[in-house]
């Protein structure tokens, strides 16, 4: 098989509300897409759906050439969330949130193998929080938290990844670093489809670009030039400005 | 010592470690699962179970492991449907519990006083299978909790991304309420069941005052329960005070202790972590002459930052740069 994510004729609604409306989606092996669309568009909605967090009220979906209802192969997949904030409340540390990456591979009952405990290491060295890696995520600020969360998704190496926003309030210096670490990932075979308002420093992975517009995917082809961005996202731009870094560069 | 020279008080002692170890392990995934007080209504539950053993001539433990099991399934069940119709639910469920059990302890002909050494416990006169059922049952929940660790702690920080990581997590919250539930039976002979919580949840918070992670938590909140335990018995060895009121005062101490420890901990480690590196910083020199000299015992605390290190200084950062210092 050759697409890793297929939605066909997909719908989602959330207390009732039809939130995800007849979405065709597909995103073939290895391929960077980014999902766009203005606050409330349903983008969330429709990663969580992918995710299985979310109940599809119907529609045929696919992930990685299986039925949806049948997927079991959890360790393939990677998942930042929008909302998670690596700080639920609870003590955890660094080293611990990023950990839990590996639980879908890990074996019952068994410290964490050489071989995870390197794939933690090479996570938290991709997004530059190796030295603090033994503070309370409680301590760190938003922007590290987000790259923890980031981390932890590395950390399971997936096949198929997505993020929600992974670069909302995530520096400019860091957006590189993300890029840097989605590259080789990708040259080596993994999808990633990405929500974002803005590509910034991601802009030359991505093949394609799919925008929603409630709730309804309404252009679905390759990047946009920087001179037709404006019409896809002139409405929620002003929204969005105030926690863009100024350094965010990328016109979206 | 001569302590250990009476047989029911070396039992007193086994029992209060087991169970000081087991109540705070469970008690650390109900902290962060915020069902603090989940043990007190399960404690509740037991009552019944207790009553339906003395009427049945069964062993009290055993019949309160099932009636608590089966209360603490239904509580997990009714949390996971509604959230204010659950907390009625939930009351309901604990009333029942308590009346219920007092009805049937009365009918099985059992005495206040009986009632009274399951409520206050009675740990001096625990027999010598009581024990082994106390040891069994608090090894089999503390080797679950530490075994399953990585589970519980994910299932509990980000539930959401413990699906996704395929972990089955309704059978984990499941397994966390049954084991809360044979935790309160297994404690019920050493601090009774009005205490036990406080045994499952102080430890719990004294140890997140010290703590940065979630397993130094779970474990400095086993050695602070164990610590409490061992301590109240002894205690009410050589004076003449309730073991189980002891054991939770003495907890309760520990919190209070630790508290303003816990506070100098944290300003400590938040001065001294590392700062950011951020490559593309200016080069700024310290502006006036500096006649102090900077080393590992001048006093300035000292903070690494990436390959080097600032010295904090009247709220500036001063770190070595040839032979004169750069502001950071
Ligand atoms: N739990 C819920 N119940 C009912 N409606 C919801 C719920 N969560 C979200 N919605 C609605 O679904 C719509 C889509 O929300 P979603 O979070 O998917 O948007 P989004 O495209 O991710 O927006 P953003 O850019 O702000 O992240 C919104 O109109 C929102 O009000
Ligand atoms: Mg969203």
């Amino acid at each position: 098989m050759t697409t890793a994510i297929a939605v066909r004729d997909g719908n989602i609604a959330l207390g009732g509300r039809p939130v995800v409306r007849g979405v065709d989606l597909s995103v073939r092996r290895g391929e960077v897409v980014a999902l766009l669309g203005s606050n409330g568009s349903g983008k969330t909605t429709l990663v969580r759906g992918l995710m299985g967090l979310v109940p599809w009220s119907s529609g045929d979906v696919q992930l990685l050439g299986t039925p949806q209802r049948r997927f079991n192969e959890w360790h393939r997949l990677g998942y930042v969330p929008q909302e998670g904030s690596a700080n639920s409340g609870i003590p955890a540390t660094v080293l611990e949130v990023v950990s839990s990456g590996r639980l879908s591979r890990r074996r019952l009952l068994l410290p964490l193998p050489r071989r995870d405990r390197d794939a933690v290491r090479a996570a938290l060295r991709a997004v530059e929080l190796e030295d603090q890696q033994h503070d309370a995520v409680s301590q760190l600020s938003g922007g590290q938290q987000q790259r923890v969360l980031i981390a932890r998704a590395l950390a399971g190496e997936p096949d198929l990844l997505v993020l929600d926003e992974p670069n909302a309030g995530v520096d400019r210096h860091n957006q590189v670093g993300l890029a840097a670490t989605l590259r080789p990932m990708v040259e080596s075979g993994a999808t990633v489809l990405l929500v974002l308002h803005e590509m910034g420093p991601l802009a030359e992975l991505i093949d394609r670009v799919v925008v929603l517009r409630h709730g309804r995917v309404t252009y679905d082809g390759i990047p946009p030039t920087d001179d037709s961005l404006d019409e896809f996202h002139s409405h929620h731009h002003s929204r969005h400005q105030r926690d863009r870094t100024p350094l965010g560069g990328g016109p979206l | 010592m001569s302590i250990l020279q009476y047989d029911f008080m070396v039992r007193a002692l086994l029992a209060a470690l087991f169970t000081g170890l087991a109540a705070p392990a469970v008690g650390t995934y109900l902290v962060q699962r915020r069902l603090a007080l989940m043990g007190d209504g399960i404690g509740h539950i037991a009552v019944t179970g207790v009553g339906l053993g003395l009427l049945t001539g069964q062993s009290p433990v055993l019949t309160a492991v099932i009636v608590t099991v089966l209360g603490a399934t239904l509580i997990e069940v009714v949390r996971e449907r509604g959230r204010t119709s659950g907390d009625v639910a939930l009351a309901l469920l604990f009333y029942g519990g308590i009346a219920g059990g007092v009805l049937v302890i009365g009918l099985a002909g059992g005495s206040a006083q009986t009632l009274q050494s399951y409520l206050f416990g009675s740990i001096t006169t625990v027999s010598v299978t009581d024990v082994w059922t106390v040891i069994a049952l608090a090894a089999g929940v503390v080797f679950l909790a530490l075994g399953l660790a990585p589970q519980l702690f994910a299932v509990c920080q980000d539930e959401d991304y413990a699906k996704v990581a395929g972990l089955p997590v309704r059978f984990y919250n499941l397994l966390t309420s049954v084991l809360a539930a044979v935790t309160v039976t297994v404690a019920m002979r050493t601090v009774g069941l009005l205490l036990v919580s406080a045994l499952m949840v102080v430890p719990v918070a004294t140890a997140q005052q010290l703590t940065k992670g979630f397993k130094a938590t779970i474990l400095a909140a086993m050695g602070l329960g164990a610590l409490a335990s061992l301590g109240g018995v002894v205690t009410s060895f050589y004076v003449d005070v309730a073991p189980g009121a002891t054991i939770v005062l003495l907890a309760l101490a520990g919190f209070a202790a630790a508290w303003p420890v816990g506070s100098l901990l944290r300003h400590r480690r938040h001065a001294g972590a590392p700062f950011e590196v951020d490559p593309g910083l200016p080069h700024l020199s310290v502006p006036e002459d500096h006649r102090h000299t900077h080393g590992v015992d001048c006093g300035h605390v000292a903070v690494r930052h990436g390959d080097h290190v600032d010295y904090v200084h009247d709220g500036h950062r001063h770190a070595h740069h040839g032979d004169h210092y750069d502001e950071h």
